[in-house]
């Protein structure tokens, strides 16, 4: 998997190249709009982290002019600029998905294996499996080894996100953003008692727990342990 | 203020453009005025004239030549100075050009044509005389001619004195339009200076300062009302900013010297791996509250700023409600608290989704955080009654906590302001001035209650007035 890093400050480019290079991507760097754009047109990538105020051209810009030519590369767009309307704006742009500054690193690689996932085809599916777990998408209902297991309509969905991301982090803010469709910042541990509910769903009275919490960053679903 | 200045301002160059058009219609008037006048004197003279003729040539019927000598002669003796002015002149010749009767010493040679007989020069008829005289000459049997005439220069010094009057009165005209129009511009010369001079104190840094109002309710009482209002808002949001840097500084502080030290603790000669990685956790932890603060904070400047205003869109408060009860309820369960939703039809909000459910999901962890185990903490939506007009929408949420006594309710809206039983309970005290700030950007009241026992805070929307904007095309 190869991923390209435009960003122009070199001490974050050195940091998002070492983490991910240790995670096990191949990674090319650039910094700034001009060489991020050549190497994103003239390249293959699997993804793309691009910073939005960089010199020589705008992320945004980059992002526009990548999608005029019809390259789908995910963007993940970072920016310091955490205000609705420009994460809004990002988002119309052609960025797959947004990031303010600052972040926990372990919320990055979640963002961006999310994106890279998201590439494969499979959208299609009418069931999920994961396991022992499966989730029938059309009839709404969810089995653990042929045991049927009661959700609520957003139990449900919470478990589908998971499913569709087995195996990866994800963050709580992702979990709010795309379960729950709101892009904000709790006081409490309010996911943390959703997915403590549905743990109690699909693991109790297994001998394997499937729902695992990742410490500082988030949470797993998948057969092995972390 | 100088003179110069004074000729540059708007008024002044208004003042006289006006006054250099009204300068040249009292011309064209004094025109019209002095043609008329000469015009008239000119027909009255010939009038004269005429009727003077009708009369002599009347007696020279009746008693002949020598009838019309007498009258003429005596006539001219009652005129006995034809060079004065204004007066009448008459000759009488025969046929060989001799003088019979008359005071005019012989024919006059040159003559101009007029309408009713001749303008003629009195030097021509008289040596040393002066001036015009205009004349109808009439012809008897015989070859003797009868001139009658009046001498012109009472109309000259008429016209004269008519075209002194008219020169002096544009003069003045002139000179009063100049004088209007530096008096009109140095009165609003002055007052444009004295809100210059305002701004300029502002600008130095004096944001106290305010227009004064004339009083009068013209234009600049409305102009400095306008800038008055401005100034206001100027003022609350430099004073907004100030307090939110103010509170960062003071917020960052604190866990920014816990931070280090703990840092410079972990760096010591003796200390272990262990130790590293306790000092980096904490270091951690405490970075994550404060990016917690510094958002809410953010949140805050971003709906007070008012930016949010051209992307708001209608918005459901009832499914929103919802939402927010069904993300907390797991949670309010947790704590042992019972979570009601009262979710009744209520007209859609123009606002920002994801501000109203952080504002909706603020009071919720408030209530959640301050009611005690087996409370009841009840979010409800309804219509609000507004008489016969169009309806607003009000959105609530109380609980059965200790409420905030009624003295203190203006106060927890500011930000950091904690009240004394808080102290003890998480939270960075910027809650409910988030939800403040959020209630003023959708133009709702913000009302805190009693719930008898508990806290009712209630967020009321007006009615939808304008039409909804259209979505916004893809930033290009």
């Amino acid at each position: 998997m190869r991923i390209l890093i435009i960003e122009d400050d070199n001490e974050t480019a050195d940091y998002l190249a070492k983490g991910l290079k240790e995670t096990g991507y191949t990674v090319d760097r650039a910094a700034d709009g001009r060489e991020g754009l050549f190497l994103a047109t003239s390249e293959t990538y699997d993804a793309m982290i691009v910073d939005r105020m960089l010199p020589g051209m705008d992320g945004l810009a980059i992002v526009q002019s990548l999608r005029a030519q019809g390259k789908l590369t995910p963007v993940l767009i970072l920016s310091a600029l955490g205000q609705v309307d420009d994460r809004v704006r990002g988002l119309q742009a052609g960025g797959d998905d947004y990031l303010t500054k600052p972040y926990a690193f372990s919320e990055l690689l979640a963002r961006v294996q999310a994106l890279l996932r998201r590439q494969k085809p499979g959208a299609a599916d009418t069931t999920l499996k994961v396991g022992e777990l499966e989730l029938d998408l059309l009839a709404r209902t969810a089995r653990r080894a042929g045991k049927p297991i009661d959700l609520l309509p957003r139990e449900f969905r919470l478990l589908e996100f998971l499913m569709r991301h087995a195996g990866q982090v994800v963050t709580r803010t992702m979990l709010l953003e795309r379960v729950w469709d709101y892009h904000f910042d709790p006081q409490t541990n309010v996911i943390d008692v959703h997915v403590s509910r549905l743990r109690q769903k699909i693991d109790k009275g297994f001998a394997s727990a499937m729902l695992h919490t990742v410490r500082g960053a988030g949470y797993r679903l998948g057969v092995e342990p972390a | 203020m100088s003179t110069g200045r004074l000729f540059r301002t708007t008024a002044f160059r208004l003042a006289a453009v006006y006054g250099a058009l009204f300068a040249l219609a009292v011309v064209a008037l004094f025109a019209f005025l002095y043609w008329r006048t000469l015009t008239l004197i000119d027909a009255e003279t010939d009038a004269a004239i005429a009727s003077e003729i009708s009369g002599l040539a009347e007696q020279y019927r009746q008693r002949g030549l020598v009838g019309l000598m007498r009258i003429v002669t005596e006539r001219s003796a009652a005129q006995p100075e034809a060079s004065l002015g204004g007066a009448n002149i008459y000759l009488l010749t025969r046929p060989d050009g001799a003088v019979l009767a008359g005071n005019l010493k012989r024919w006059p040679a040159a003559a101009q044509p007029t309408p009713a007989g001749f303008v003629f020069n009195l030097a021509a008829a008289e040596e040393g005389a002066q001036g015009n005289a205009r004349a109808r000459a009439f012809a008897l049997e015989g070859g003797f001619r009868l001139l009658v005439g009046r001498d012109l220069r009472q109309r000259e010094k008429l016209r004269a004195v008519v075209a002194e009057s008219l020169a002096l009165g544009l003069a003045a005209t002139v000179a009063l339009g100049l004088l209007a129009a530096m008096l009109v511009g140095r009165k609003l010369l002055q007052r444009v200076e004295a809100i210059n001079a305002i701004g300029q104190r502002i600008v130095r840094g004096e944001l106290k300062q305010r227009v004064a109002l004339g009083g009068a309710g013209d234009e600049f009482d409305r102009l400095a009302e306008n800038l008055n209002a401005m100034l206001d808002q100027i003022e609350r949001l430099m004073t907004g900013m100030r307090e939110v840097t103010d509170n960062i500084a003071h917020d960052l502080r604190g866990p920014l010297t816990r931070m280090k030290a703990r840092l410079e603790l972990a760096l010591l000669p003796n200390s272990d791996p262990a130790q590293h990685r306790a000092a980096m956790e904490s270091a951690i932890a405490e970075t994550d509250r404060l990016l917690a603060t510094f958002n809410a904070l953010l949140s805050i400047a971003e709906a007070e700023s008012g930016a949010l205003h051209q992307s708001m869109r209608p918005v459901e408060l009832g499914p929103l409600a919802a939402d927010v009860a069904e993300l907390y309820a797991p949670a309010l369960e947790e704590k042992g608290l019972t979570l009601a939703t009262e979710i009744a039809g209520c007209p859609p909000v123009l606002g920002s989704r994801q501000l109203l459910f952080q504002a909706v999901a603020n009071l919720l962890e408030n209530a959640m955080k301050y009611t005690p185990k087996s409370g009841r903490v009840t979010i409800a939506t309804r219509s609000a009654e507004n008489g016969s007009g169009p309806r607003g929408a009000a959105l609530s949420v109380t609980d059965t906590g200790p409420g905030i006594p009624a003295e203190l309710r203006g106060r927890v809206l500011e930000r950091y302001v904690r009240l004394d039983q808080a102290r003890s309970t998480p939270g960075s005290g910027l809650g409910l001035s988030l939800v403040a700030a959020v209630a003023k950007l959708h133009g709702a009241r913000l009302e805190l209650s009693d719930n008898n026992p508990g806290l009712a805070v209630t967020l009321t929307f007006p009615p939808r007035v304008e039409a909804p904007p259209q979505p916004q095309a893809a930033a290009s």
